[in-house]
């Protein structure tokens, strides 16, 4: 019986994941956000984040940020003297769905921008979509660099603008000599560790002191690793754990740290996908001085973000709620996007990439953002050591803001490119052969 | 950094020794001003000032700096005043001990990073090396073992000569070992000894101080460190196998309660069940509800809140199990295919359903006190809520089993599941035993949830993630005995926690999937095939 039903269960899986699609898509065709009652005085701008599936988790709350910042700029007579209006779509953590739900924007919604995207794959899969289709997407996490294309503005940190500096901090505060690379195994963290594991070596860090080991999608049993971390960790030299594990995986690895004791005094963990979001299902009094680096944090304390979070509880009705970086790259995109309109007088994606390059916005940690020619911006970076309170207290930060690299200089092979979309019009211009097409030419 | 570390504690170090001399008063003014320099906000000046008041003297050091660890030292950076607020809620000055009525509104408690947390660690230490309390003691003698400062050795002999209980002993001597280890004109044979005490206390810990004492020291020493590194790491990696054994026991545990709901609504129905994880994720929510309701109401209760989830998840997983058999499931038996796609669309339902009544982050559910932290148990780890989690398993599957061996009910789910027609011949209410048994196991996917909720994200996708693990389970140990799901899962867990040290997480993951499959196809009824009747049924 059972070798018949695995052979059923292979044959209908795929129809299954079809009739769960279309079940989510008629589910969403009943929402308040459906382009039925659009009228043509507004502008209308895509929202493309998983509300359902294994990132929702995550993303759900930057599909908040977008309806709230829409709010909040009508409120302010919207743009070019038209309301904005939002098209919210879900494609449900399902990355081929997300090319067809980016399609379905701007061919039938046709939306003038889209914020959205969370995974480089969900990225790299709704790329040919925006290239083909010529529409704008901002994208608002950090990420791996190694990429810069016309149509995409990536507000969230490129590895100089986060890792780089996290391992610096560790190095000259903390004397860390023995690194542990620890990721979920895919291209975010592959791409990053490569270009620490380069950078370390650069800084004369030798072959036996880094460990790097890599862990599946919502791995929950990290008794094993903690326990190698442990041991990888008493060699008589100071050791740091570097983490580029990904959202769910993180709450078993974080208690696990905890019950088998290895506190932050000892060996600190610096994570790169941790926030205020992901602490929310963790009691953080074992892990205090745990550290994470981002370009924003909650607990900064200025006008500007004290502001934000007053008008984003209010929005949200909740007065817990917390805000993340993620969230404010949506602030800075969003409000790059604004101006840029507003130059150029005009939603044309043409004409808006092309006004985009040198627009500033503020952030909201004190600063004033820049959009690059890479189409990456400014930001400062700032480490934050895990509280009490499941906050985090900055205990460092960079003199000023920081150029996001589209391209890493630790790695061989892009080192010589750069992307420059206002003289060169090419995003991997080869510095060497001043050709455009990357290292191959 | 380090060497700088060792200059401070040694001022700490040594000011204690003088106060156990002379029991000095302190001077109030000093004093005063070393507090104030808390309320700067600034990480040097903070450390300037666990250094004054730890080597003050004045009875209000110990107060101000375990205060200061445990985040309720708070500061006003205005009038530079700066307050303890005690554990029982009350605030006082920490300059003067005076009992303050609130705190100023614009106090924020005074920061630290990991640099001054081993700076307040090792104060500590100092300050507790003479404490009553013997565990006390043994946390500072081991603070000693780590910084080894020489300046503390005679504060060690002085404790060691006094010392009555057993562990805080040994603990001093093992410091006094480290101590001397790293003492530039100790003598060789005071050397030797304390590698010989070091290296009987064979952990990571000791191996670690071993390694970094290693470069110049006496070669005749050397040799010893060489030696006593070398049988340390093999010791080590004896108790490295003993430890996967322990970790593939752990996880196996965690299989087997993720697995054991599906052996009943599987493996004695035949529902392929793939709303089964979600389940296990309302358990995980139940608890989630009731710590909610206990931190608000009863906060005295917490440590009960498990026992409390674990009927409650049984009822409200179960219920909806019942519910789902009456209004789903009972018009597809006999139809696999459509039951699959059902149970799987109801599994989407139910997960957005949380997701909308919950929110789509995860929610926090604590550990209770009896499930925090570790013990020791030779040079392993083991951690009490995997162990709690281990006995929790084999108490339900015993629990399972002795009820469908003992009770009329388990009597009558046998007889259904084997021969429906003949069961109903015999006036057994087929359609009510079913939605039972339907319900049971479901119910006790909802108690899985409320271990897991313990070592997992307590997330709408709970569930997914332990729904192939469970299938590999029941399918691997084979369909229908509990026994099988039993063996399967422990099985499974020790294989893969031997495989993962060698072959990394992602591989050996891999690797067990393609043994798996490689076992069905030599037998496709699993380890244990029911034999008989049944099977056709």
């Amino acid at each position: 019986m059972i070798t018949q039903l695995t052979h059923d269960i292979a044959t209908l899986s795929r129809r299954g994941w079809l009739a769960a699609a279309a079940g989510l898509v008629l589910g969403l065709a009943s929402s308040p956000f459906s382009p039925a009652k659009a009228a043509d005085d507004t502008i209308k701008i895509g929202v493309l984040h998983s509300l359902s599936g294994t990132m929702a988790i995550s993303e759900t709350t930057l599909k908040d940020t977008i309806l709230f910042l829409i709010d909040e700029q009508n409120k302010k007579g919207g743009v070019l003297g038209k309301k904005l209006e939002a098209v919210v779509v879900d494609p449900a953590s399902n990355w081929p769905l997300f090319a067809e739900k980016a399609r379905e924007l701007i061919t039938k919604d046709k939306v003038a921008v889209v914020f959205g995207c969370w995974t480089s794959v969900s990225r790299k899969s709704v790329l040919p979509v925006f290239k083909e289709l010529n529409n704008i997407l901002f994208y608002p996490v950090q990420y791996e660099g190694e990429e810069s294309e016309r149509n995409v503005f990536y507000t969230g940190a490129a590895p100089n603008q986060q890792a780089i500096p996290a391992v610096d901090y560790l190095m000259k505060d903390e004397k860390v000599k023995r690194w542990v690379l620890a990721g979920t195994d895919y291209v975010y963290p592959r791409t990053t560790n490569k270009i620490l594991e380069a950078y370390l070596k650069s800084k004369g860090v030798k072959q036996e002191d880094i460990m790097i080991n890599y862990t599946p999608f919502g791995h929950s049993d990290w008794q094993t690793i903690v326990a190698d971390i442990k041991k990888f960790g008493s060699a008589g030299k100071k050791t740091a754990v570097v983490s580029t594990i990904n959202g769910d995986a993180n709450v078993p690895f974080y208690k696990e740290l905890g019950n088998q004791g290895i506190k932050a005094t000892d060996i600190p963990v610096v994570a790169f996908s941790v926030g205020e979001e992901e602490l929310a299902g963790i009691d953080t009094k074992p892990l205090v001085g745990h550290l994470a680096a981002w370009n924003y944090f909650e607990s900064i304390k200025t006008p500007a973000n004290e502001k934000f979070i007053k008008d984003w509880q209010a929005y949200t009705k909740n007065p817990k709620r917390v805000t993340n970086d993620p969230m404010e790259a949506h602030y800075i995109g969003f409000n790059m996007w604004v101006k840029a309109v507003e130059k150029a007088k005009s939603t044309d994606p043409d004409k808006v990439i092309d006004a985009l390059p040198g627009t500033e916005a503020p952030n909201l940690t004190g600063g004033v953002s820049k959009m690059l020619p890479n189409h990456h911006i400014t930001k400062p970076v700032f480490i934050g050591e895990i509280k009490g309170n499941g906050q985090f207290d900055v205990v460092w930060k960079t003199p000023g803001l920081v150029a996001g690299d589209a391209w890493s200089k630790e790695l061989e092979g892009s080192r010589d490119l750069i992307g420059d979309w206002v003289g060169k019009k090419c995003g991997n211009w080869n510095t060497k052969t001043n050709k455009c097409g990357g290292q191959g030419s | 950094m380090f060497g700088y570390f060792l200059d401070r504690f040694r001022a700490i170090v040594l000011s204690v020794l003088l106060i156990a001399c002379f029991a000095l008063p302190a001077f109030a003014g000093p004093f005063e001003d070393a507090v104030a320099k808390f309320a700067n906000d600034e990480f040097s000046d903070t450390e300037a000032a666990i250094e004054a008041v730890a080597s003050s003297g004045n009875p209000l050091a110990f107060p101000i700096i375990s205060a200061l660890q445990e985040e309720r030292l708070s500061a006003d950076p205005e009038s530079k005043k700066v307050f303890i607020t005690q554990t029982d809620g009350k605030i006082i000055d920490a300059a003067t001990g005076a009992a303050v009525d609130k705190l100023p509104d614009n106090a924020a408690s005074v920061r630290l990073n990991n640099r001054l947390r081993r700076t307040v660690e090792a104060a500590l230490g100092s300050l507790t090396l003479l404490s009553p309390d013997p565990a006390k003691r043994v946390a500072a003698a081991q603070s000693v073992f780590k910084s080894h400062d020489e300046n503390a050795l005679s504060v060690v002999e002085g404790a060691l000569a006094k010392e009555t209980d057993k562990a805080a002993k040994q603990a001093f001597t093992e410091a006094r070992a480290a101590i001397i280890l790293f003492k530039s004109d100790a003598s060789d044979n005071d050397k030797l000894e304390a590698v010989g005490v070091i290296k009987s206390r064979g952990d990571q810990e000791a191996l670690a101080l071993l390694t970094s004492a290693g470069p110049d020291q006496p070669p005749l020493v050397a040799q010893a460190i060489t030696g006593a590194i070398s049988s340390i790491q093999s010791n080590l990696a004896m108790w490295s196998a003993v430890q996967n054994a322990w970790y593939g026991l752990s996880l196996g545990s965690v299989l087997l309660l993720a697995a054991i709901g599906l052996a009943i609504t599987f493996g004695v129905m035949g529902v392929i069940n793939m709303a089964h994880g979600e389940m296990v994720m309302l358990g995980a929510y139940t608890t989630f509800v009731v710590q909610e309701v206990i931190r608000t109401r009863y906060p005295g209760l917490f440590d009960y809140s498990l026992l409390i989830a674990v009927p409650l998840a049984f009822l409200v997983a179960g219920g909806i199990g019942v519910l789902i058999e009456r209004s789903i499931i009972r018009f597809l038996y006999g139809r696999p295919l459509e039951t699959l796609l059902a149970t799987w669309g109801l599994s989407l339902v139910l997960q957005q359903a949380v997701r909308t009544m919950f929110g789509p982050t995860n929610r926090e559910v604590g550990n209770p006190s009896w499930m925090s932290g570790a013990f020791e148990l030779g040079q392993i780890t083991i951690t009490y809520n995997r162990l709690w989690i281990l006995c929790f398993t084999l108490a339900v599957f015993v629990i399972l089993l002795a009820m469908l061996r003992y009770t009329a009910l388990g009597l009558e789910m046998r007889a259904v599941t084997q021969n429906r027609r003949m069961a109903a011949s015999m006036g057994i209410a087929t359609s009510r035993v079913d939605a039972l048994t339907f319900g049971l196991g479901s119910g006790i996917a909802g108690i899985a949830g409320v271990a897991l909720s313990q070592i997992d994200n307590v997330s709408p996708n709970l569930g997914q993630s332990y729904i192939i693990d469970s299938f590999m389970v029941v399918v691997f140990g084979g369909v229908g005995n509990l026994w099988g799901t039993l063996v399967g899962a422990f099985t499974l867990g020790i294989a893969n926690k031997f495989l993962e040290p060698v072959a990394g997480a992602v591989l050996g993951k891999i690797a067990i999937l393609v043994l798996i499959i490689l076992f069905i196809q030599k037998r496709p009824r699993g380890l244990f095939a029911l034999k008989g009747r049944a099977v056709e049924a």
